[in-house]
């Protein structure tokens, strides 16, 4: 196969984007997003991630040009696209429904891209041959969509937005409607296609693990702002928000105010206990603290840390699930490997430990 | 907050498109010409006379006896062959949803359902005529009775409950389709009765939709001009009054201010049925049907009603068979045997009859593509695109559904006979081929619309906008994702409109002149003059072409359309 890394991928800036909707029932107008200011290096993977209605997939339509911003710029490459018409931009959009054209087989589908920009055909014909191969679709150039499988047809998507060789890639909750195990066998093909190409790539999702396996940074958003942004394991470990923690994996937070703070280290007395946290912030003594526990950082046992009472012990198959109270808090943990250790029944009284460095202080 | 700046954008972004900006602008002066202006000329002529604004035409045609009837017939036939079609389409419906029956009779509904969409108007008050009328083959022949009078009120009622009950028929059946069966099974499961499932929990989630359906035959009934024409005798609605008022008394004002009054009373029934109870249909019946129902089994209830409504299609087909068979008798009601062709020799010796087919034929035949064309482009426009004129490009191509051919006949008239505001300009399209052909479109744009919006909201919109972001342009959009798409609708769109235009007759008998004759009109006076048998041979004929395009279309869709294609590769 010849080289096919992207010939020129493309930087993104969105420079402070509003957009304002209209509330159909009520006329009332609010921002579905509201001063979204980020920058996107090219040849980078960036995922919009949020619950329903968080602005991150109209911020991708406007990227694309289907929607106007109301306040703010859109720079791609550098250059101003605000009023660009989607045909007019280089950007290549797959969609959640996939979008393929139902009249066209699999060959004109992809080709469909590279017929408007009259690419002659023979180069037409090797283009179309290539990216097929890299989706894994030789061989079925001549089927109509509706004779593939959804995974199928998600390539073919994929296929005919690659073929142009865009400036951005954008993504439109790709993977929704395919069944669950499809959709880790996908989210992996596209990344790996993403980095042979090294094509800068903007992908929407409301699914957590998705946004984690697949990207180089993650744009969280809550009601049309951004709510927190940088890598997977910054916005695991270090997130800045109760909001963002939670949507993020699965959280516990414990509160208490701070008893000492030193460099690097801040103590937050919980249930009479004064529990140590690494953190870079600086934080007073006597201010509320909260901190952010995941369930799989938690461990419990006979003795440790914070004493508990067990209100639910579940068994998963790879973890032993369990609800505990610390004081009035509820602590959830996912403990592993449950077969070589003391499974604990729901009343029992036990202890929860962890490791100072795997909380973190909000 | 501010969304100048949206707004903004996306005026500079359809001023890149000129091919879309340039097709709004026609789309909208198209609309506003040949819709808006004939209506708005109406008012125009009938508030502003000799002396300035006044409301003077309208006091004088109230006085007018023969009006204020009109308007109390009109109503009165509306509202009785509203509920008649109603009913009988409900229980059509019924039976052919809950009813467990035998294949034929399923048949037999097709042909009924069909029948009105390829014939023209007025045959079943030709039928009509020559069944019961005076020298009537039932009524003369059969039962011995030689005086029936059949023209007038009755006449009317059942002839046009006959036209428009196979219309409700297919809306109660959608709507039928749609109730999950397991609502019913649940009150059945409580120990309710058939009947009281059928008063408790069908009935009142279908009273909107009964609601919609008496309103739609209700319009339909008040702007029927060619039944009344044919079968009212001294029975006059406002539409026959309309048109005599031009015809006959030669007062162009107060036909105006009729019409003004007619319009008024369709438009405000259609905002009703439009704002009202089709939101109230769509809230109560929403989503499919969970699975199949259990049809009624029970002998008690399906031979009766299987019974009562095969004898009613056999009724409605014997109607129109009626017309092909009364056009080879040598005389109706005189002499049936020999049975001859000589009336349908005469049509085309006599009566001039290839000339009328030809204009009818090649009429139609030009207005249909354009209109076909122009009504997937507007709900290419509405379903898929945004912009700021788009309400009024929707609002105005439905609301010519409303307006009865009568008023519009009546508004070119006045709007174009002495050209644009009687200032001359643009009179030179009166009394040409051009202006039937305009009215041609404008009267089957609803409806070609109308089933054009419902085919592309059934498509993703995330198709033409793939298309769109690979670098199409809307023309390329258009031509080569959404017209492939919806070529089935198009196709469909493209007879139901050549059949309408070439059975259409309200508006244009208004706007015809000696050096067109159409098929229609001739029908018409033949009816008129009492020469059935030469009336039934062109209706015959008539009846024939268009069941001929129907059929062209349905093998064209069989073998080229998209359905097909997409289902062989399944």
């Amino acid at each position: 196969m010849a080289d096919m890394r992207a010939k020129d991928p493309k930087g993104v800036k969105l420079d402070h984007i509003s957009k304002i909707y209209q509330d159909p029932k009520t006329g009332k107008e609010f921002y579905a997003v509201h001063d979204v200011d980020l920058t996107i290096e090219p040849g980078t993977f960036v995922t919009l991630l949020g619950p329903s209605g968080c602005g991150k997939t109209t911020t991708l339509r406007m990227i694309a040009g289907f929607e106007s911003p109301d306040e703010g710029e859109i720079y791609l490459g550098g250059e101003p696209i605000n009023a660009l018409t989607p045909n007019k931009r280089d950007t290549a959009m797959v969609f959640q429904s996939y979008a393929l054209f139902p009249h066209y087989n699999v060959f004109d589908n992809v080709a469909y891209g590279l017929r408007l920009r009259k690419v002659p055909k023979p180069e037409i014909q090797k283009r179309v041959t290539d990216i097929l191969a890299l989706v894994e679709l030789s061989g079925m150039e001549q089927r109509m969509t509706n004779q593939l499988s959804g995974g199928q047809q998600q390539r073919v998507a994929l296929a005919r937005a690659l073929v142009v060789e865009p400036g951005v890639l954008l993504f439109d909750e790709p993977l929704s409607n395919l069944d669950a195990k499809l959709r880790v066998q996908m989210r992996t093909e596209i990344r790996r296609i993403q980095q042979k190409l090294g094509i800068t790539a903007i992908y929407v999702t409301h699914d957590q693990s998705e946004a984690m396996s697949i990207s180089d940074n993650i744009i969280l958003m809550k009601k049309g702002v951004i709510a927190q942004m940088g890598s997977p394991t910054e916005i695991y470990y270090h997130p800045n928000s109760e909001f963002v923690a939670d949507f993020i994996g699965e959280c516990n937070f414990l509160k208490g105010p701070v008893s000492s703070a030193t460099l690097g280290e801040a103590k937050v007395n919980i249930v009479g206990v004064d529990v140590p946290v690494a953190t870079d912030k600086s934080v007073m003594v006597g201010q509320e603290g909260e901190i952010v526990l995941r369930p799989e950082a938690i461990t419990i046992a006979d003795a440790g840390m914070l004493p508990c009472k067990v209100e639910l012990s579940c068994f998963m198959g790879s973890y032993q699930n369990y609800h505990v109270r610390v004081g009035d808090t509820l602590v959830k943990i996912t403990d592993n490997c449950p077969i070589n250790k003391k499974i604990f029944n729901v009343g029992d009284n036990a202890y929860i430990s962890f490791d100072r460095n795997c909380a973190h202080l909000l | 907050m501010a969304r100048g700046q949206g707004a903004a954008l996306d005026r500079k972004k359809l001023m890149a498109d000129p091919i879309m900006m340039t097709t709004i602008v026609l789309l909208i002066a198209f609309l506003t010409l040949f819709i808006l202006y004939p209506l708005a000329i109406l008012l125009v002529d009938s508030l502003y006379g000799s002396k300035g604004v006044s409301l003077e035409t309208f006091q004088r045609i109230f006085q007018m006896h023969t009006f204020r009837r009109a308007i109390t017939n009109t109503l009165k036939v509306g509202f009785v062959v509203g509920i008649l079609s109603t009913l009988i389409g409900l229980l059509f419906a019924y039976v052919e949803v809950y009813v467990k029956m035998r294949k034929a009779v399923g048949g037999l509904f097709k042909v009924v359902s069909m029948l009105p969409v390829v014939s023209p108007p007025f045959v079943l008050s030709l039928s009509m005529i020559m069944l019961f009328g005076k020298a009537g083959l039932i009524t003369r022949f059969v039962l011995g009775i030689y005086d029936n009078n059949i023209y007038g009120y009755w006449g009317i009622v059942i002839v046009q409950t006959l036209t428009f009950f196979p219309v409700c028929y297919m809306m109660m059946k959608g709507l039928l389709k749609n109730i999950d069966p397991s609502m019913e099974e649940a009150s059945r499961d409580m120990g309710a009765s058939r009947w009281k499932v059928f008063t408790t929990v069908t009935l009142p989630l279908l009273l909107p939709g009964l609601g919609n359906a008496f309103l739609v035959t209700f319009i339909e009934s008040i702007a029927d001009f060619a039944n009344p024409m044919i079968i009212g005798g001294s029975y006059d609605t406002l539409a026959t009054t309309i048109y005599l008022q031009i015809t006959g008394a030669m007062d162009k004002q107060g036909a105006a201010a009729m019409a003004v009054v007619l319009l008024c009373i369709t438009l405000a029934m259609f905002a009703v049925q439009k704002y009202y109870l089709e939101r109230k249909t769509a809230a109560t019946l929403t989503g499919k049907a969970s699975r199949a129902r259990m049809l009624i089994e029970d002998k008690s209830v399906t031979v009766p009603l299987t019974v009562l409504c095969s004898l009613a299609a056999l009724f409605v087909i014997m109607m129109y068979i009626c017309v092909p068979i009364g056009a080879l008798f040598p005389t109706w009601g005189y002499k049936f045997t020999p049975l001859t062709f000589k009336w349908f020799s005469q049509v085309f010796t006599k009566y001039r009859g290839l000339q009328a087919f030809r204009d009818s034929f090649v009429l139609s035949l030009i207005a249909s593509p354009i209109t076909a064309l122009l009504s997937m482009i507007i709900s290419y426009l509405v379903v898929k695109r945004k912009f700021k004129a788009k309400g009024f490009i929707e609002a105005v191509s439905i609301l010519a559904m409303a307006v009865p051919g009568t008023v519009l006949g009546v508004g070119y008239i006045r709007g174009f006979a002495n050209g644009l505001f009687h200032t001359g300009v643009l009179s030179g399209i009166y009394g040409t081929g051009l202006i039937l052909i305009i009215v041609f479109v404008v009267r089957s744009l609803p409806t070609g619309t109308r089933s054009g919006i419902s085919a592309l909201r059934q498509i993703d919109k995330s198709i033409e906008e793939s298309a769109y972001d690979m670098g199409a342009d809307s023309l390329k959009v258009f031509t080569s994702v959404t017209l492939p798409l919806i070529k089935d609708s198009f196709l469909s769109g493209l007879v139901t409109a050549f059949v309408r235009s070439i059975t259409a007759i309200s508006a244009i008998i208004l706007l015809v002149t000696p050096s067109y004759l159409l098929i229609t009109v001739q029908i018409n006076e033949f009816a008129e003059k009492g020469a059935f048998s030469i009336a039934c041979a062109f209706a015959t004929i008539l009846i024939l072409i268009t069941y001929g395009a129907v059929l062209l279309m349905n093998f064209i869709i069989k073998h080229f359309g998209t359905s097909r294609m997409i289902k062989e590769a399944e």
